[in-house]
């Protein structure tokens, strides 16, 4: 039944459906990009469960508001500008 | 044999049917077989099979609808259907037709040739095949000087204002013409154009062909044709051939730019020989002129030719050896098959043509549209078209295969010792092909002195040769490649030279690989395919949008073209333009031209395609391009360009966004120089609507505003759009948004009192489906306004408003404001004088749709009001009206119930009930249904009926017909439920005796039927009361199992698995055991219902009888060679150890284990991964009693049995979710774990799932940690594996990874330590 050409199928079917979230990596990824992606989550994670918000904000003295809102926009450029390309990455 | 026997019948039974007509219904449908009789004193009536009908309606003969359109203009939202062909022909009118067709050459395997798409579709769809691809456009984004080559969107406009120009004007003189103004004075003869040539004398050199080409052009160039003729006085310019392209010089294979395809100069800049003024040469097959040069050289047809001629049968075909060309059928039949495929065809004027002119060389000049791709053909091949080539094969291979048998063939067929007898002298052969069937007796015994000897059938030469028929080599030089179709010959020709690579330049290095990509795609195997859709797609940058399309486009728009080879077409183009992005911008036209046509496709799938397309290419190219490139064909003069543009633009929609288009639309609607670009841009708003849905919500009021303008247009088919798009808009956000309609219901309710016919239609579509989404309080006010109307138009001849005034009637009436009583005064005695008649039962979308307006009404004014209607038209003498009827009924009693039906109507409807089921001769379901509905709904009250209805189900088992019998039992497994509830178990018993007793029923459908009624009694009265007792009934059982066809296998697993489950103690086990082996069987049936049903009983048996018996013989049976078997065997253990619990089968098949035996050893590792997979969580008390062995599986140096066992250890993982055995666990991932970097897919797809499975049970931190060591890891080979895994963490358990992110330490730029982590208080 299984064709030769049909071997890949479900395998590449797998790469093609995680590939479509954010988030999801592949082996060509570099540092930055991963970890961007890890400060993201956490910040996500941090704002979306009000006991850890408070907790944040209480340590940061300042209202939880606010804290979710610095959350929220610290998600842009977590970890500041992607670093230089290098030429060589691509070979 | 029973089985195609049984087919044929039924095919003729329903063609039959098709025929008859309703008044000879009630004479002709006598089941028993015997109704043509005349009963005595009786009237009789004309033998309807031979007469057909005399009474019935005439009305079909007569037109009873007006279209008011001139043009065939497609508004409705449907898709333009392929015209019905007029039912009114009567049969003796049919065997004419029969005959006269039999006595040409027909195929007779027609029907079972796979229809290329040009053969099935409708004249408008051929449409598509009229347009010509155009040239490159100027690329406006790109920075760099345009290529002057290309036309920009003003070029492309002009043409557009030219190409409409020159139609009006055509037009008009067509119209003076018609009203007599305007006379074609006498013309010298010498200035008449080529078009003219028919009475032109064929024996100037200068006319060769050109006459015959003529008349089997499409319509469109004859139109033109006329326009020629027509103004010849006022100086026509010549449309002459001669005029070489204008103006553009193209690239080496590119279209040519003009809107006139006859001047279309295949190959424009090739120096190409000019063939009409070439005398023949005798040499022609090898000079490379294609036409006429072929004519006089004797085709080398091998060693056949010769005996062609000796055949001394003459055959029908042959006499056509002899005749001169010109009076050949075949050559006429050969040519005009296409619309504009003009093969200029040999000349008339060389009577010595040899008869392969039958092939019409020159035949390969492609029709218009495929000759932008044009080259001149190779030398060494013939040219013929598709067509041509494939009545040469077919006639060339029946030929071989008649031809008499030579000595050499018989001497080798023959045992020895045969000679060749002289007849004797008094020997006359048999004249009489009655009596020659008879009359050769066969030599029974009689030259049995040797034994039986079967020769081998010796090989015959040219018989089943490869290539076309032998005449030409198919296959390509580089042997790699699959073979060339024939018609293929002019697409990929090149491949069949053999070439010097290093010679070529890099563009015909380009060209050729990517026809050699193109061929494997179109013609090779799976694989084959896959490498070279995969090779085409890497390298679409390298090659360049133009190589590309201009070749994939050509294939295209092939005449020959079949489904499967445009989906693949379509896929190379989807896969490439994701890697050409904006370089694909010049070639958006030429795209969009062959795609279009998708989108009207009838083929749901070929329509999805389309879509995918349109929406790639607008990502690709950009708004802007998408814009500039189809605003010419918006107000294009031909309306089936402007029908497809509106789709396409549509897509474009759906794909950039409705915003971003709006203010193009609000421009195109408002455009006041052609009212066609209006029409086209509400259109496209339409379409908008159609495709996306509710999607359209956010913008409605903009839409609306951009349209509403539309219906006070003085164009009336403006209006008719306006409304129709309107109505598209509201249906695709009901029920939200009237608000943004506020402004177009005076317009629209002005206009259904001001317009008729399909204006009127069309409003009146649009406030039926404007009144779902108003309140309660308007809507009311508005229906009763709307009604009256409607009223008056129940009475419209027209199709097409009697569809919309149903419709927009139940829209009317689903809404809460009506009241009843208006329902029931007003409407409906107009209702059923209009609409219930037996002609609206016979188109299938009428029918549908009153069928659902009545059971709206119903649900207005009460069951009982509706049903007694129509009751008495159950024993009406038509029997779609009957179904009609039936169905109307069975789903207002479904809605409603039958509390209300009173005695009476319940008597009429019992008794129309089974003057219907008796009288029915389709095969559906539809009466069936009816039954079983309305008596399970009259519930108790059945009761008094049911003799009468088991009377009549019992005789007409009896039946001869295997159909009545069939819907007997059918109905019995309907009604089985009604009968138990009206307590008639003495009945049912009676019944299940008689249908035992059928069982040995030789019709498989009907079996099964038998069996399904007799499992639905089984399942009512229960086991152990059950007639014929179950020890009776089982043994009776086993055997059928064994029958192949699927119907019987279903239902007879079924009911054997109802009394394994409920009533196995009435049988022996060894009675069991042997059904068991033949339930192994079952589990590899095609059906997926007949396989779990099969697992299902295995699981009840083996809960029958104990495991260790059936245990026994299902781990013997791992040993077989089998695999299928095996893995159903596999599939039977797990399911004995998921119903006797595992303990009563692990040991044994652990102990099977150390069996040293592959084939074992993995059916055991396999039975386990199944076994887990079944029963779940039980499986945590066995999991420290399972990991030594699985960790030994794991360690096997055979790649299949560790994935088994890495399945298993999946199944096991997922199981135990929660249990606390993650030690266990983790010792299995340490085994695990390291198959990560095996080749084989199957393993690493296995691998992932267990990972998967841990992730779930051990958490996704242990397997994080796992990942964390391989993720950056400097092999990729070992990273790709792990960054799956990883992945799979990420979409499963993103919130967990959270606090096990390792830290990393900040560099100067960036900083990547996540402080929120330290925070301590």
């Amino acid at each position: 039944m299984a064709l030769p050409g049909e071997r890949f199928h479900v395998l590449a079917q797998l790469e093609h459906l995680q590939s479509k979230y954010t988030g999801t990596g592949h082996a060509d990824m570099n540092r930055h990009e991963w970890v961007v992606n890890q400060h993201r989550d956490t910040r996500a994670f941090n704002m979306s469960h009000p006991g850890l918000n408070t907790f944040i904000a209480v340590v940061e003295n300042e209202s939880r508001a606010r804290t979710r809102f610095n959350q929220i926009n610290r998600m842009i450029q977590p970890c500041g500008p992607p670093p230089e390309k290098n030429p060589l990455d691509d070979v | 044999m029973s089985r195609s026997g049984e087919a044929y019948a039924q095919e003729l039974n329903r063609k039959r049917a098709a025929n008859q007509r309703a008044a000879a219904d009630e004479d002709n449908n006598d089941s028993n077989g015997n109704g043509n009789k005349v009963a005595f004193g009786a009237a009789g009536t004309f033998d309807t099979d031979v007469y057909g009908s005399v009474r019935g309606e005439k009305s079909d003969m007569y037109m009873d609808s007006i279209g008011t359109g001139e043009e065939d203009d497609v508004d409705d939202d449907s898709m333009p259907t392929v015209q019905k062909k007029a039912v009114n022909y009567s049969q003796p009118h049919k065997f004419i037709e029969e005959v006269a067709a039999a006595s040409e050459d027909t195929d007779p395997f027609a029907d079972t040739r796979t229809k290329t798409i040009a053969e099935r579709q409708s004249k408008y769809h051929e449409r598509a095949m009229r347009r010509q691809i155009s040239p490159d456009r100027t690329d406006a984004f790109i920075d760099q000087t345009p290529d002057n080559r290309s036309r920009d969107y003003g070029q492309v406009m002009r043409e557009q204002m030219l190409h409409a120009e020159k139609d009006r004007v055509e037009r008009e003189i067509s119209d003076l013409a018609k009203s007599g103004e305007l006379r074609v004075t006498g013309q010298p003869e010498k200035k008449k154009g080529r078009w003219d040539a028919q009475e032109a004398p064929d024996s100037s050199s200068e006319n060769l062909g050109a006459a015959s080409a003529t008349p089997s052009q499409g319509s469109a160039p004859r139109k033109r044709l006329g326009f020629a003729s027509l103004s010849a006085e006022a100086a026509t310019p010549r449309v002459a051939r001669w005029d070489e392209t204008p103006g553009h010089p193209t690239g080496a294979v590119d279209a040519t730019p003009s809107a006139d395809k006859w001047s279309t100069t295949p190959a424009a800049q090739t120096p190409r020989r000019n063939r009409w003024d070439e005398t023949p040469k005798d040499g022609g097959l090898n000079d490379g002129s294609m036409t006429p040069g072929w004519g006089m050289e004797t085709p080398a047809r091998g060693s056949d030719d010769v005996k062609v001629e000796d055949t001394p049968s003459a055959s029908k075909r042959r006499s056509r050896w002899d005749l001169t060309p010109s009076q050949t059928p075949n050559v006429a039949a050969a040519t005009p098959l296409h619309a504009g495929s003009q093969t200029p065809s040999f000349t008339p004027s060389h009577p010595s043509q040899t008869p392969i002119g039958a092939m019409t060389p020159g035949g390969a000049t492609p029709i218009g549209t495929a000759a932008m791709g044009m080259k001149t053909p190779a030398p060494h091949m013939i040219p013929m078209t598709p067509e041509q080539m494939q009545i040469y094969r077919w006639e060339k291979e029946i030929d071989d295969r008649n031809r008499p048998l030579t000595d050499e063939e018989l001497e080798s067929l023959f045992p020895p010792g045969y000679k060749v007898l002289v007849p004797p002298m008094n020997y006359i052969p048999l004249r009489t092909p009655s009596r020659k069937l008879m009359a050769t007796p066969t030599p029974m015994g009689g030259a049995a002195a040797g034994g039986f000897y079967m020769p081998g059938t010796p090989d015959r030469d040219g018989v089943g040769e490869k290539g076309v028929g032998g005449l030409v080599d198919t296959q390509p030089k580089n042997a790699e490649l699959p073979p060339l179709k024939p018609d293929d010959m002019q697409y990929f020709d090149k491949l069949l030279m053999d070439v010097d690579e290093s010679q070529l330049t890099k563009e015909e290095k380009n060209e050729r690989e990517i026809m050699e990509h193109l061929l494997k795609i179109k013609n090779g195997t799976p694989p084959m395919r896959k490498s070279g859709l995969r090779k085409i797609t890497e390298n679409a940058r390298k090659y360049g949008a133009g190589p590309l399309f201009n070749q994939i486009l050509p294939l295209l728009m092939s005449p020959s073209l079949e489904d499967q080879e445009r989906h693949l077409m379509v896929k190379v183009i989807d896969r490439i333009l994701y890697k050409l992005d904006d370089l694909v911008r010049p070639y958006v036209h030429k795209i969009l031209v062959v795609i279009e046509p998708l989108l009207i496709d009838e083929d749901y799938y070929a329509r999805v395609e389309g879509r995918e397309i349109i929406s790639n290419l607008a990502k690709a190219a950009g708004l802007a391009t998408m814009i500039s490139t189809m605003r010419p064909d918006i107000d294009n003069v031909d309306e089936y360009v402007r029908n497809t543009t509106a789709r396409a633009f549509a897509v474009v929609a759906s794909a950039l966004g409705i915003p971003a288009l709006l203010p193009f639309l609000k421009a195109v609607c408002k455009s006041k120089k052609s009212w066609q670009a209006r029409h086209t841009g509400i259109k496209i708003v339409q379409q908008m609507a159609i495709l996306m849905g509710c999607a359209v919500l956010p913008h409605l009021k903009a839409l609306v505003e951009i349209v509403e303008l539309g219906l006070d247009d003085e164009q009336q088919k403006v209006r008719t759009i306006t409304a129709l798009c309107l109505a598209a808009l509201a249906e695709a956000s009901a029920p939200y948004g009237i608000e943004a309609f506020d402004s177009v219901l005076k317009p629209l309710w002005k206009g259904i009192r001001m317009h008729r016919g399909k204006g009127l239609a069309a409003f009146l579509k649009a406030i039926g489906y404007l009144i779902p989404l108003m309140d309660a309080e308007y809507a009311s006010y508005y229906t009763r306004e709307v009604m009256l109307i409607l009223i008056r138009e129940f009475a419209s001849p027209d199709e097409e408003m009697k569809k919309i005034v149903l419709k927009v009637v139940k829209q009317c009436c689903a809404t809460d404001g009506v009241e009843p009583s208006y329902i029931r005064d007003e409407v409906l005695p107009s209702f059923f004088k209009a609409f219930w008649n037996q002609r609206m039962a016979m188109d299938r979308r009428n029918y549908r749709q009153l069928v659902d307006t009545t059971v709206e009404i119903a649900q207005k004014v009460g069951c009982v009001e509706m049903i007694a209607r129509i009751v008495d038209d159950l024993k009406d003498e038509n029997e779609q009206y009957r179904k009609m009827v039936m169905e109307t009924i069975e789903n207002i009693v479904a809605l409603q119930g039958a509390t209300d039906i009173d005695a009476r109507l319940e008597e009429q409807l019992i008794d129309g009930l089974l003057y219907a089921f008796q009288e029915q001769t389709q095969e559906d379901s539809v009466m069936l249904d009816g039954f079983g509905t309305i008596c399970s709904s009259l519930g108790r009250r059945a009761k008094a009926y049911i003799p009468q209805i088991c009377g009549t189900i019992l005789w007409r088992l009896n039946n001869k017909s295997a159909k009545v019998r069939q819907q007997a039992a059918d109905l019995i497994a309907r009604i089985a439920p009604v009968m138990h509830m009206c307590e008639e178990e003495k009945m049912m018993g009676h019944m299940g005796v008689v249908l035992y007793e059928y069982l040995g029923e030789e019709y498989p459908e009907v079996l099964g039927s038998i069996l399904g009624a007799l499992k639905a009694i089984c399942n009512v009265i229960g086991m152990t009361k059950m007639t014929p007792p179950i020890k009776d009934l089982l043994p009776r059982l086993t055997p059928i199992l064994k029958n192949r066809h699927e119907k019987v296998q279903e239902n007879c697993i079924d009911l054997v698995g109802a009394i394994a489950d409920r009533g196995s103690e009435f049988v022996s086990a060894r009675e069991w055991m042997r059904i068991c082996f033949e339930l192994l069987e079952l589990l590899k049936a095609h059906k997926k219902s007949i396989r779990r049903a099969a697992i299902n009983t295995f699981g009840f048996i083996a809960k029958a009888i104990g495991p260790h018996d059936v245990l026994a013989t299902l781990l013997n049976n791992l040993k077989v060679q089998e695999r299928q078997l095996r893995v159903c065997t596999t599939v039977a253990i797990a399911i004995v150890s998921e119903t006797c619990a595992p303990f009563t089968v692990l040991p044994a098949i652990m102990n099977e284990y150390r069996v040293p035996e592959i084939n074992v050893q993995n059916g055991v590792l396999k039975a386990l991964s199944f076994m887990f997979e079944y029963i779940g969580e039980m499986a945590k008390d066995y999991i420290y009693a399972v990991v030594p062995l699985l960790i030994d599986a794991l360690m096997e140096r055979d790649q299949v049995h560790r994935q088994i066992a890495v399945d298993a250890v999946a199944h096991l993982a997922i199981g135990v979710y929660g249990f606390g055995c993650e030690d266990a666990l983790m010792h299995l991932l340490n085994y695990v774990w390291p198959n990560m970097l095996e080749n084989s897919p199957h393993l690493i797809q296995r691998w992932v799932f267990a990972c998967e499975g841990m992730r779930v049970s051990l958490g996704p931190i242990k397997v994080l940690q796992y990942c964390l060591q391989a993720l950056w890891h400097p092999a990729r080979k070992v990273r790709e594996p792990v960054w799956k895994v990883f992945n799979n963490l990420i979409l499963g358990s993103a919130d967990a990874l959270v606090a096990a992110y390792p830290r990393i330490e900040n560099t100067p730029m960036n900083q990547y330590t996540r402080y929120e982590l330290d925070y301590v208080l």
